[in-house]
This record gives structure tokens, C-alpha cells and sequence, in this order.
């Protein structure tokens, strides 16, 4: 369908910029006193903000933030949660009840709120941000992955497997993660959308990114103090960062459709 | 009943003892010596202990944790930096805004799920249905400290029909109201629809258009009452993020309420008060979700009745 393509095209295009970024002849951190909150024009397309930078060079940069930080977290969340998660379940006894609590525990906060508190407390960053993102994120894809294999470890060709005596590792590895793939796979796509929204609102509240860099997130900080005069610092990020989301959340939603992943909502095949 | 509400007080106690112990943690990961952080570099060496000796730092670890959690079980929850006030009382002065701000975004998010959810599943595949799922789509994509300075630009600074910012009458909980709730709404929906759509097959939904009830009565008396109790269950969870959401859209709109003190707070490195607002959002949290799940067993006698 025609959106799909769009919202496709829009992600390649967005891992493009964020990959190609340091070779771009961009100037992001160019302070020009006559641009200052310049509107846009044509040899400026996006404006200029409050210290005269382009904004568009600054769009750019933020685009490699949100990009390397979704990349990194939900990478990790995803190792680490699936491995914990299928493990535990695997193994079932103490480790499960003991990952079952943990579980719960981290259930019990809400999720950006706790990472609020850790970025907040270990202080500004990106890597400390893709830590506090990590920390809060693998308890997702570890509760799931336990579900799946708990409901996939009893059929036969696993307790083929393990009369015949194969490890419990190969076990996991060979015959029980590519059961339980689809659904990891579609819970990381929405994954992807719920990091960038977050990466740019720790960074909107100053918990994130640190000036003089860019992120979607601390550019719309920055614009809302010129809202009245300069209401371009807010909406081009913005709108950067809504269509990206966007585009995941709409491809995420095929993509459970085309792996007939059932999640909260059955029978709803549209 | 009994069974099911003990499992589930002793389960919801267990939380929050971990949950204030976990937050008791959090200060000491931080890292470097907060007690440095607090008075800067030029302090003299007898200001770091007296500041230690007041803080309790200089007591062990276990003994600092058993009193703090012993002042969490008084309400004594320290004193912060900032205020040289009890972290209690601040927290007592601002969780009216917070409350406020969250149950007029949970209010227009069931007024717009509802209906929507409903239509979309009462005429599934129709213009309305993929209308309704639009919606719900750019709902969820639409991060709220965005949603938030829009609605300012055309509502406030357009029409000027609500105040920027701040906490002042009715008229001031409208934008940030709409922008936490919006995210909650297009969830909801789904839920809704999904869930009716499921009920909707059901026997006695036939049998009720069987006996000539008009479309509206079988969705309304026989669809929706049971088609809300799987989304009772999932509502817990997403009060979550909507504590979560308030906390940067009361930052958008400088809402006095809860989340606003937490990041001024952690801005000032005011850590025992970022302690007490962390531990007062998840106590929130939990005994939200507490609830939820009791009613829900009230709603459906096959849980309150399910042994173990």
C-alpha cells in the first residue's frame, strides 16, 4: 500500500541521514548574530535559532541522536531481555521465580518515569541516557520471551532434543528461538517508536542530550521559549520526530498483521 | 473473594517494599559523593561531615536503608535541600495539581475511546472504522511535549480561548489535560474495538438481535458491558504511562503538580526530594493498579473464584 511505501521510504531515508551525517557538510554549531531566529528562507530552508545556527543542520544531527539511541537500546534490551527471558523459562525452578519478581518489580514504575530518575540521577548524557533506556527496556522483551518459550517448550521436538540429550543452550538457541521470533520481532519495531519518543523527551527535559549537540527533543525545548516569534524551532523537529514514530508504528502494525502476532487485541484483522 | 484480595494485598505490599527499596538504592548509584555535588567544591572538610552526619550517610548501609524505610512507613520521607522543608509536606502541597491534571486526561480519554472504539467495531471495515484507527495511530505517534506547544500556538496564542501556561481556573487544565490524554485515548480505542469486535461474535449477542433489540441496545446493553472487562485489565497498565506522560507535560505547561517538582528537583540535585516523588508516583501507580485488578475480580466472578 501506498502509506506503507511512504513510511518505509521515510525510515530508510532517516537511516540514511543518521549514518551519512559525519561526512555531510553540515554546520550545526555555526553561531551567526544576524541569523538569530531567522525565519525560513530559501538559501536557509529551515530558519536559524536562537544563536543563529541552521536549523535544518541541526535537524540533520538530531536525526543520527534519535537513530544511534534507538539503535543501541533497543538492540541491548532486546539481547539481553530475550536471552534472560528464554532462559528463565527454559530453565523454569528458582531462576524463573526469582526473573518473575524482578519482573514485577520493574512492572511497578512507570517505565519513563524510572528512567527519569536514572537519567536524572547518573547525571546528563547520551551513553548514561542509553543505559537508563536499557535498564527500563529489557524487561519488556525478557517477560515475553519467558511467555513464549514457557508455551512452546513442551512440544515434541524439544523433548526429542533433549532425550537425545543436546544441551540446554543448543536447545534454546536451535529449537526454541525461532518459535518465538515473530512476536520479539514486532514488539522491537513499537520498541523503536517508544525509544525515540523517549531519547526526545529525556532530552526535552534536559535529562538527555547536552547543548551544544542536537536531538529532536532538546530542539523543541529550546523553541518553545520563542513560540510567539519563532514557532519553526518547534515545529520542524517536531514534525521530524512525529512522522518517524509514525512511520514505525505503521510499520510495526503491518508487520503484526503480516506475522498474525496476536497481542492485546485478537480478531481484529483489517 | 477473600483468597484472591489477601494473594493480591500481600502482592501489592511486596512491591512496594521493593519499590521504596529499590528507590532508597537509586540515590547511592549515583555517581560520585553527593554530599560533593550538594556543597560544590570549596567546601571545607568539617561542612562534608557535618553534611554527611545530617544526611546519615556516615551510618552503614543497611542501617541508613532500615530508617529510611522506617520514616517512608511514618510519612517522614527527610527533608529536602532546596526548601529546608519535610519532602512530605511538598509533596502534599503539589500532588492536588497532579491528580487534578491526570483525572481530566483519563476523563477525556474514556469520553473519546468510548465512542470511537465503539463505532469503529460497530461498523468494522467502514469509513469510520479506518477513520477511528487513524486517529488512534497518530494518537500514539504524537509525543505530548509536541501535541503540548501546538495546542498553546493555535489555542492560546491563536484564539485565545485558554491560558499559556500555569495553574489558574478550569480553563487552564484543558490543553494540558488534551495533550496527556490523547496518547491514553487512541490506546483505549483499540482496545475498545478489538475487544467489542471479539464479543461481538458471541452467542448472545445473536441471540439479543435475534429478539429484535435495535443495533444500538446490543452494542450498548449486551457489546460494551462486556466488552469492558479485558480493558479494565489492560487500563492499569497504561495509568502508568499516563503518571509517566504528566510528568513532562506538567514540564510543558509549568503545571505545579508532581513531575514538575521531580525535575526541578533533580535540576537542583535535590535528591530527597526526587526520592519522594519517585516512591509517591510508583505508590500511586501500584494502588491504581491494585484497584483495577479488584474491581475487575468484582466485575468477573471467574477470578475472584479461581483457586490459587
Amino acid at each position: 500500500m501506498l502509506v506503507a511505501k511512504i513510511a518505509g521510504a521515510l525510515l530508510v531515508l532517516w537511516a540514511l541521514i543518521a549514518l551519512c551525517v559525519p561526512w555531510l557538510p553540515l554546520q550545526p554549531y555555526q553561531v551567526e548574530l544576524e541569523a538569530i531566529l531567522q525565519t525560513p528562507q530559501l538559501h536557509q530552508w529551515l530558519g536559524a535559532d536562537d544563536l543563529g545556527r541552521p536549523v535544518l543542520d541541526r535537524l540533520l544531527i538530531g536525526a543520527r541522536t534519535s537513530f544511534l539511541v534507538a539503535f543501541w537500546v533497543v538492540g541491548l534490551s532486546v539481547l539481553t531481555g530475550t536471552a534472560i527471558g528464554s532462559v528463565a523459562g527454559y530453565l523454569g525452578g528458582w531462576w524463573d521465580r526469582l526473573l518473575v519478581l524482578v519482573i514485577d518489580l520493574f512492572l511497578a514504575f512507570p517505565g519513563i518515569l524510572l528512567a527519569i530518575a536514572l537519567a536524572g540521577l547518573m547525571g546528563p548524557g547520551i551513553d548514561n541516557l542509553v543505559l537508563a533506556l536499557t535498564i527500563v527496556g529489557w524487561v519488556g522483551y525478557a517477560r515475553l520471551a519467558r511467555a513464549q518459550v514457557l508455551s512452546v517448550k513442551q512440544r515434541e521436538h524439544v523433548v526429542a532434543a533433549r532425550a537425545l540429550g543436546t544441551p540446554g543452550s543448543y536447545i534454546v538457541v536451535r529449537h526454541l528461538l525461532p518459535l518465538v521470533l515473530a512476536p520479539l520481532v514486532v514488539e522491537a519495531t513499537f520498541g523503536v517508536a517508544s525509544v525515540v519518543i523517549a531519547e526526545s523527551g529525556l532530552s526535552f527535559l534536559g535529562l538527555g542530550v547536552q547543548p551544544p549537540e542536537a536531538s529532536w527533543g532538546s530542539m523543541i525545548q529550546n523553541g518553545v521559549r520563542y513560540l510567539l516569534v519563532a514557532p519553526h524551532l518547534v515545529l520542524a523537529p517536531g514534525l521530524a520526530l512525529f512522522l518517524v514514530v509514525l512511520s514505525v508504528n505503521l510499520l510495526g502494525d503491518r508487520l503484526r498483521d503480516r506475522l498474525d502476532v496476536k497481542m492485546n487485541q485478537k480478531g481484529t484483522g483489517t | 473473594m477473600p483468597t484472591y484480595l489477601i494473594q493480591r494485598l500481600l502482592m501489592a505490599l511486596w512491591v512496594l517494599f521493593a519499590v521504596s527499596t529499590l528507590v532508597f538504592l537509586l540515590i547511592h548509584w549515583v555517581p560520585g559523593d553527593p554530599v560533593e555535588v550538594m556543597l560544590g567544591e570549596s567546601a571545607s572538610g568539617a561542612d562534608r561531615e557535618a553534611l554527611r552526619h545530617a544526611l546519615g550517610l556516615d551510618l552503614p548501609l543497611f542501617e541508613q536503608w532500615w530508617q529510611f524505610l522506617r520514616g517512608v512507613m511514618h510519612l517522614d520521607l527527610g527533608t529536602s535541600l532546596f526548601y529546608q522543608q519535610p519532602v512530605a509536606s511538598l509533596l502534599a502541597e503539589r500532588i492536588g495539581a497532579t491528580v487534578e491534571l491526570a483525572a481530566a486526561a483519563f476523563l477525556i480519554a474514556v469520553m473519546i475511546a468510548l465512542p470511537m472504539g465503539a463505532i469503529a467495531a460497530a461498523r468494522h471495515g467502514s469509513r469510520w472504522d479506518i477513520g477511528a484507527m487513524g486517529f488512534s495511530l497518530l494518537g500514539v505517534s504524537i509525543p505530548n511535549f509536541w501535541l503540548g506547544p501546538l495546542l498553546v500556538l493555535a489555542f492560546s496564542v491563536g484564539l485565545g480561548w485558554f491560558p499559556v501556561s500555569g495553574r489558574d481556573g478550569i480553563a487552564s487544565v484543558v490543553l494540558p489535560a488534551i495533550a496527556l490524554g490523547t496518547g491514553l485515548a487512541a490506546v483505549l480505542s483499540r482496545m475498545v474495538r478489538g475487544s467489542l469486535l471479539e464479543v461481538l461474535g458471541d452467542d448472545y449477542i445473536r441471540t439479543a438481535r435475534a429478539k429484535g433489540l435495535s443495533e444500538q441496545q446490543v452494542i450498548m446493553r449486551h457489546g460494551l458491558r462486556n466488552a469492558w472487562l479485558p480493558v479494565l485489565t489492560l487500563l492499569g497498565l497504561q495509568l502508568g504511562a499516563l503518571l509517566g506522560g504528566a510528568v513532562v507535560t506538567e514540564t510543558v505547561f509549568n503545571w505545579p503538580g508532581i513531575g514538575l517538582l521531580l525535575i526541578e528537583s533533580i535540576q537542583r540535585r535535590d535528591y530527597p526530594v526526587v526520592q519522594g516523588c519517585v516512591l509517591l508516583i510508583s505508590a500511586s501507580y501500584v494502588l491504581l493498579n491494585l484497584i483495577t485488578d479488584l474491581l475487575y475480580a468484582r466485575a468477573d466472578p471467574r477470578i475472584r473464584l479461581e483457586q490459587g
